[in-house]
């Protein structure tokens, strides 16, 4: 059953497809989404998308990390089982600041791996969509959502043949 | 469309260095001297306007009124004159390395092929023109004896003579190093080799504007590389004999990464500075907010950079809790009645944890405001790293900030930018016809 129906472009050239976004973008066409076999530059500024706020994770992963270490090494080194190192305190900061710099870097890295894979769907369970399989070969493909645009199926592929697709299909998920 | 066509400037620019901004320079530095003249009159008297200096300013006021101002003058009178040259020579160094990150700058670029730092390398090539001065003070202050007694301990007559009563065992240990001819034939070849070495790549980096073409390229490369090869060795070796040294019976294997850290992230930072001021007025229009983004990763880096190299020194010495180890520390935090406490962790601050707030976010590597905050907390802050690195072992308990530092300093500071300017505006403010620059107009992240 054909929940939705999409209109597929696939472009032979990577400069060409970059064109076409902006071209079809312009026309108020909505795009689902560009799949390419290699990163395109300045693609995700002309498809609109805003810059990924990962660093904002990254850093809320970080402190995460930072307070973990400083509570586990407080707690054990200081409070549950004080251990007499050279005469020094019992929670001495230097001796504490490499495990807290190590866990701050796993915890922003573990996180922000996992945010990403969240975020993205990717991972053991998910279905990919793939719209045309040599997007992961020497194609440059446009997927474009007919039922969250205005204008007809008629019209968009005409938009799509005139910005330089070499061929557009119907493919119904 | 937005994505192509970035608006390419002319590749003509020329820098205008006004003959006002040449008297005020001028000015500047003189005043700097008087300043010095007369902070050093006014602690000589026994009054104090710095900070951390009182302590010492007390002392000498007991002295001159408990008229013992025979041999108590006099005695006073060196340990200020201590002060004066652990100024000179604290500046000396921090401008040397200042401006020899430049010529450090181009070599590791060109080495790496980078494209993108074409459209500011005439700045970075500036900056080693400054190279000469800090260099022939250095070599002055060691030739004369006076001085050199004064920043080198290793220096003083008979410590190396067992039949001496001031012989000591440790630095005597150190003779097939510390000596005076090795020292000289070092400290002049540093000064002559990074110099010469700048003005080869420089050469080459002019000729090619002249003559476009690819050899004035492949050349530079080679004088980068050989530069590069002499430098990585006497980085380390320099940091030993113009910083490390002063404390003689002291040493550390991480010092050598501290000291270029240090050099490297204060050089980056002043980059940054001339570059955001030129932009301000007007120059450097190809410099576009993904080249500041770049080059504020850099500075945001090596900051993070220092304070792993110095927190590395720190905690073994803290961990292994060695006395002749510990007192390099000692002296720093509770000895010359603490005076050094202050300087020592405002250098923490300022080198890390302000920078690294502030430049973490991606958005603010490419505003000037916060650039401009964070290179100017990073020069001050290594200012304080280089203070707190040569003061406790020259001036001692006659240490402090005050007047006699903002007027070194002030006067090093207008003759960097002096120099700077001046080679700037040599040459056009792009490397016109270099293979990169085309890519560095187009330099997008």
């Amino acid at each position: 059953m054909a929940d939705s129906k999409y209109l597929v472009g696939v472009f032979d050239d990577g400069d060409e497809l970059l064109h076409a976004v902006e071209d079809i973008r312009h026309q108020g066409v909505k795009i689902h989404e560009a799949y390419t076999p290699f990163a395109i530059h300045g693609l995700d500024k002309a498809l609109g998308y805003s810059f990924p706020r990962m660093g904002v994770a990254a850093f809320l992963f970080g402190i995460t990390g930072t307070c973990c270490a400083l509570l586990l090494t407080f707690w054990t080194m200081g409070v549950d089982w004080p251990i007499n190192v050279g005469g020094k305190n019992f929670f001495p900061f230097p001796t504490n600041i490499p495990i807290v710099f190590e866990l701050t870097v796993l915890l922003a890295a573990f996180g922000m791996s996992f945010t990403f894979f969240f975020m993205e769907d990717l991972g053991p369970t998910s279905k990919p969509i793939i719209f045309d399989v040599r997007s992961t070969d020497d194609k440059f493909v446009l997927a474009i959502d007919l039922a969250k645009n205005k204008l007809s199926e008629n019209e968009i592929s005409k938009l799509l043949k005139e910005s330089g697709a070499s061929e557009v299909n119907v493919k119904e998920i | 469309m937005a994505h192509s066509t970035h608006e390419i400037p002319s590749t003509e620019e020329r820098f205008e260095f006004k003959s006002e901004t040449k008297r005020n320079l001028i000015i500047a530095a003189l005043i700097g001297v008087v300043m010095v003249a007369i902070g050093s009159f006014l602690l000589s008297k026994g009054w104090s306007i710095g900070v951390w200096e009182s302590h010492g300013g007390e002392h000498a006021a007991v002295g001159h009124e408990s008229a013992g101002h025979g041999e108590h003058g006099s005695e006073h009178g060196v340990t200020l004159f201590a002060r004066i040259i652990a100024n000179i020579w604290m500046n000396s160094v921090y401008f040397l390395g200042i401006s020899i990150v430049g010529a450090f700058f181009i070599a590791y670029n060109y080495i790496a092929k980078a494209g993108w730092s074409s459209s500011i390398k005439r700045v970075a090539e500036a900056m080693p023109s400054f190279v000469i001065v800090p260099g022939l003070i250095l070599i002055i202050l060691m030739a004369l004896p006076s001085t050199r007694h004064i920043v080198m301990h290793w220096t003083h007559d008979g410590i190396m003579n067992p039949s001496s009563e001031h012989y000591d065992k440790i630095i005597a240990g150190k003779a097939w190093y510390l000596n005076l001819p090795f020292y000289f034939v070092r400290l002049i070849a540093y000064i002559v080799v990074w110099y010469f070495g700048w003005k080869a790549i420089r050469k080459y980096s002019l000729l090619e504007d002249e003559m476009g073409g690819l050899e004035n390229y492949y050349k530079g490369r080679n004088a980068s590389k050989l530069f590069m090869v002499f430098f990585a060795v006497t980085a380390s070796t320099s940091a030993w004999d113009l910083s490390m040294v002063i404390d003689t019976h002291w040493f550390s294997t991480m010092f050598g990464w501290y000291h270029l850290a240090s050099w490297h992230v204060a050089g980056l930072a002043t980059m940054m500075l001339i570059i955001l001021l030129l932009k301000d007025q007007g120059y450097l229009k190809i410099v576009n907010e993904s080249h500041l983004h770049d080059l504020g990763k850099f500075i945001f880096g090596f900051s993070v950079f220092w304070t792993y190299v110095w927190f590395s020194q720190y905690l073994l010495i803290f961990y292994a809790n060695l006395p002749e180890e510990t007192i390099y520390f000692r002296e720093r935090f509770t000895g010359f009645q603490g005076r050094y406490w202050w300087p020592f962790h405002i250098s923490l601050v300022l080198n890390f944890f302000f920078p690294f707030l502030i430049l973490m976010a991606r958005n603010s590597k490419r505003r000037p405001t916060f650039l401009k905050l964070g290179s100017v907390s990073v020069i001050i802050g290594h200012w304080f790293d280089f203070y707190q690195m040569h003061m406790p072992g020259i001036a001692k308990d006659q240490g402090g900030i005050g007047i006699i530092e903002w007027g070194t300093t002030l006067t090093f500071a207008s003759l960097f930018i002096y120099f700077v300017a001046n080679e700037l505006s040599k040459a056009n403010l792009y490397p016109k016809n270099h293979p990169f620059l085309e890519e560095s107009m187009h330099h997008d992240i």
